[in-house]
Parts: C-alpha cells; sequence; structure tokens
C-alpha cells in the first residue's frame, strides 16, 4: 500500500504559517498576534522619533514649526497608543526571550506568564502615562 | 549550548535554508533595546521638549550621541526584521512580498541613515 505522502505534490494550495482559523481561541494568541501588532505600530513611532531628531537637527525654526505634529492633540492620542504598545511589547519581549532561552513552555507556564505580562505592562503604561502627561501638562 | 540541528549545521542552513542568522540578530537586538529604550524614556520624562535648547543640549551632552547612535541602530534594525516577518507571513503573493520586502529595507536603511545625520549634524552644531 502507497500512502498519500508518495504521490507527486498535487499543486492544491495548501495552509500556509499563521494558520489562524483551525485552533480554538485561547488568550495566549491575542498576546501572540499583539506582540506582532504593537511592533509594527512601534514602527510607525520610529518614523515619529526619527522626524523629531531631524527637526531638532535642522534648526529652531524647524523645530517650532514641527509643533504641528507634536502639539496636537492627535499625537498625544498615537503617543498614549506607542507608550502602551512599548510596554507590552517589551515585558511580551522578556516573555519570548525566555523562551528562546528554553524557559516557561509549559502551558501552565505560558498562560500564568501571559497573565503576568498583562499585568505588567497595564501597570507600567499607567505609571509611564502619568509621568509623561501628568507634571508637564504643555509637553508631550 | 546550539539551538541548531546538526544536519542544520552541517549543512550550514535551518529548515527554511535560510533564517538562523536573522532569529539571532532579532534576539540579540531585542536584548540590546532594553537598556536603551529604558534609558531613552527615563531621559525623554526629564526633558523639555517643547525648549528646542534644552531638547539639542540633551543630544550632544556627553555619551548622549553615542547611546542615541546605538538606539537608532538597534531600532532599525530590530523594527526592519520584525516587519519583514510580519510581510513574509501575510503577503503571499511573490511580487508583491518582494516589493514590499524592498520597500521595508529601504525605508529602515533611510530611517536609520536620517537618525544618524540628525544625532551627528545636532552634535556639530553644538561645536561650532
Amino acid at each position: 500500500m502507497f500512502s498519500d505522502a508518495h504521490e507527486v505534490p498535487s499543486g492544491r494550495e495548501r495552509p500556509l504559517s499563521p494558520h489562524l482559523s483551525i485552533y480554538r481561541f485561547m488568550y495566549t494568541m491575542a498576546l501572540s498576534i499583539l506582540h506582532r501588532f504593537t511592533g509594527v505600530l512601534l514602527a510607525l513611532g520610529l518614523c515619529a522619533l526619527v522626524y523629531w531628531l531631524m527637526s531638532a537637527a535642522a534648526g529652531e525654526s524647524a523645530y517650532e514649526r514641527s509643533g504641528w505634529l507634536f502639539r496636537g492633540w492627535a499625537f498625544r492620542v498615537l503617543l498614549l497608543a506607542w507608550l502602551a504598545s512599548y510596554c507590552f511589547h517589551f515585558f511580551n519581549g522578556l516573555r519570548h526571550l525566555a523562551w528562546d532561552a528554553g524557559l516557561g513552555f509549559e502551558r501552565v507556564h505560558a498562560r500564568r506568564s501571559a497573565r503576568l505580562v498583562i499585568v505588567l505592562a497595564i501597570l507600567a503604561f499607567l505609571i509611564a502615562a502619568w509621568v509623561l502627561f501628568w507634571p508637564r501638562a504643555g509637553a508631550p | 549550548m546550539s539551538l541548531r540541528s546538526p544536519l542544520g549545521v552541517a549543512l550550514g542552513r535551518g529548515a527554511a535554508g535560510e533564517g538562523a542568522a536573522h532569529w539571532w540578530a532579532q534576539r540579540a537586538s531585542a536584548v540590546a533595546l532594553v537598556p536603551l529604550t529604558l534609558w531613552f524614556l527615563l531621559s525623554l520624562t526629564r526633558l523639555p521638549l517643547d525648549d528646542f535648547a534644552a531638547v539639542t543640549l540633551w543630544v550632544a551632552r556627553g555619551a548622549n550621541p553615542l547611546w542615541l547612535a546605538l538606539l537608532l541602530v538597534a531600532l532599525c534594525f530590530h523594527s526592519r526584521l520584525g516587519v519583514q516577518v510580519v510581510i513574509e507571513d501575510y503577503v503571499h503573493s511573490g511580487a508583491l512580498k518582494f516589493a514590499a520586502l524592498l520597500l521595508n529595507s529601504a525605508a529602515h536603511l533611510l530611517l536609520v541613515a536620517a537618525g544618524l545625520y540628525a544625532v551627528l549634524r545636532i552634535v556639530l552644531r553644538g561645536l561650532a
């Protein structure tokens, strides 16, 4: 008897990673996709960081002109989104590094570290948002 | 400890023909970014961002240009690798994937060059 495995590839579309639709949803999956989502958001934040440095390099009047972006309320929303993304990406990144070192693979450990990441990220975000926005209300 | 399979080591490649170097680069830059981003964010909290003179003085002061340069290189490197994986996983059309990967590399190269140029220009203006 020959199994299908020995046949010539049929050319049929085979499932490619990541095949999200075939698994029952688990909150550890939400963390995994959030890691990518926040990473892409932070990549956009990198553009803002470089724009900020470029405007400072171009002189005082250019720096003042960049206020159209940095002083607007929309940028504050973005800043908060990037801050939240950073807090999550930071702690979940440490979780990934622990996995890469071979630690915490057990299901119960992975779920516990997931909850720990969520708690730490929210705490860090609240503290960072308070420090960044509260004492100097005029300077995001 | 090596995380690569003996066959992978013998052939000089992973299961996909490449990727071990990418994997290590992403982790190494992640480890570097832990202290660098924390330093940067803590510095930002103590910086009056509305004040041009204070900001440029801070950029040029002491070892700050060095840390900023390392931060920019590590950030752009890590970001490029991360976005690359996202493109490879979600863009399945060959031509579109190629274009997206090229654009990703070019954009991050531009970002790191612009960032380093900006830091250098601020430092040189401070010396003049």
